[in-house]
């Protein structure tokens, strides 16, 4: 085995030990978010409460992921969670899509569902879903049951 | 009285071994120092480490790269099975990504690392011992120690990081391979919570330190059991024996002793 060859090889795996080490810093353990791909447009939302949605979660209609989940911020004013949804451009949505947040199973992963209405006018890049509906909150679902139950059994 | 004697021989035998073990541990000590302080010299060679760096780094790719893969696999299904029974199977990414990049990246590879490069390393200076090729350098004035065993350790300490990021990366493309082409988890919850859970700091860069310090800990022993090895055949073969076990063993231990000090007080993610 020469010398440059040698070189080379070093080199070569050098090189590739470096990339791994990039991989990791930045494809897993996201050391600069990737800016988004720009294939697709932005629908805005507004929530109460969102529960445990995530950045990049999917955004679905009737099941089918059609986007994902760009950006979460609080709105300083109106105390309501900001989120910006990326939704690829083949899909279009009309200006009554309600969205809400679900989760699948019980402990599954949180997304976005979108269900569309009837309207005939489609949202705009930028637009925003005015009908959304919250994320459900198990601890405030459980209140309420034991409320009620508290209510009915003093009635009796 | 024959019994008491057989207890005093019994006790010599045992402190006898014992006094030999410290005054061997002295002795690593001692060649640890002495090969910290003759590898400035033996650097400026750079052509000598990167012919180590060649043998022990890039003849190791193929196993460390097959094996990362196939251990991802094994693991995005193993994971897979028990997660979506919680129907937790999103976080797959986050299971394979934490378990490779913070353990099993740095202790496999390591433990390859010192099985494929470490025993060659041992038996290569082992073998130059029992043939008097490093009494023939000191004879003409060539250090040993400069010349053949601190290119030998920097190029263990130098590949061993590299490897373990690559197991780490082939590991999580298998995973990906298993666990989004094969089984079809979503792409984006995938990597998504891969993204949101995995830390830079805490997970990443210890897991480079963890593979640092293995390096460290598999070049020493490699070099230093070639070097103390018992100039015959059969001394060469226990050298190498003992480079694989004793360093085996001093991943694992160290593997935990670090973990203890990185991962104290950090939450259940």
């Amino acid at each position: 085995m020469n010398r440059s060859t040698i070189d080379l090889w070093v080199g070569i795996f050098v090189l590739l030990g470096l990339g791994a080490i990039l991989f990791l810093s930045l494809k897993v353990g996201n050391l600069i978010t990737t800016g988004s791909r720009g294939e697709g447009y932005h629908i805005e939302a507004a929530f109460d409460n969102i529960g445990g949605l995530k950045v990049r979660a999917p955004v679905k209609a009737a099941g089918v992921v059609v986007g994902r989940v760009e950006s979460i911020r609080l709105d300083p004013k109106t105390y309501e969670a900001q989120v910006s949804l990326n939704v690829e451009k083949q899909y279009q949505f009309t200006k009554d899509t309600i969205a809400s947040i679900l989760t699948s199973g019980l402990l599954g992963e949180v997304y976005v569902g979108l269900d569309a209405g009837g309207d005939t006018q489609m949202i705009a890049d930028g637009g925003r879903i005015a009908k959304t509906q919250s994320a459900v909150v198990l601890e405030k679902l459980i209140g309420q049951f034991m409320l009620e139950k508290s209510s009915s059994g003093a009635a009796k | 009285m024959p019994a008491a004697s057989a207890i005093v021989d019994g006790l010599r035998r045992v402190g006898g071994g014992t006094r030999r073990a410290i005054a061997r541990m002295g002795f690593a000590a001692r060649f640890a120092f002495a090969v910290l302080m003759h590898s400035p010299e033996g650097l400026k060679r750079i052509r000598l480490t990167l012919r180590e760096i060649y043998f022990s780094g890039v003849l190791s790719l193929v196993i460390i790269l097959v094996s990362g893969l196939f251990v991802g696999m094994v693991l995005a299904l193993q994971g897979y099975d028990v997660l979506q029974r919680y129907g937790a199977s999103e976080s797959l990414g986050v299971l394979v990504s934490l378990s490779l990049v913070r353990e099993l990246g740095p202790v496999v590879a390591g433990l390859l690392f010192a099985s494929r490069a470490g025993s060659a390393i041992t038996a290569e200076i082992g073998l130059m011992k029992a043939t008097e090729q490093l009494s023939a350098m000191e004879m003409m004035a060539v250090d040993p120690l400069a010349r053949v065993v601190a290119p030998r350790f920097w190029g263990g300490v130098i590949s061993m990081p590299l490897l373990a990021a690559l197991f780490s990366t082939l590991g999580i493309y298998g995973a990906y391979l298993v666990g989004v082409r094969l089984i079809g988890i979503d792409a984006g919850a995938f990597w998504g919570n891969m993204q949101s859970v995995v830390d830079f700091r805490r997970d990443i860069v210890n897991g480079i330190i963890k593979s640092g310090v293995f390096g460290l800990i598999v070049s020493l022993i490699a070099v230093f059991e070639g070097y103390d090895a018992a100039p015959t055949a059969e001394g060469v073969s226990g050298a190498t024996t003992r480079t694989v076990v004793g360093s085996s063993l001093a991943i694992l231990a160290a593997d935990f002793v670090l973990t203890v000090f990185m991962f104290r007080g950090v939450g259940v993610v």
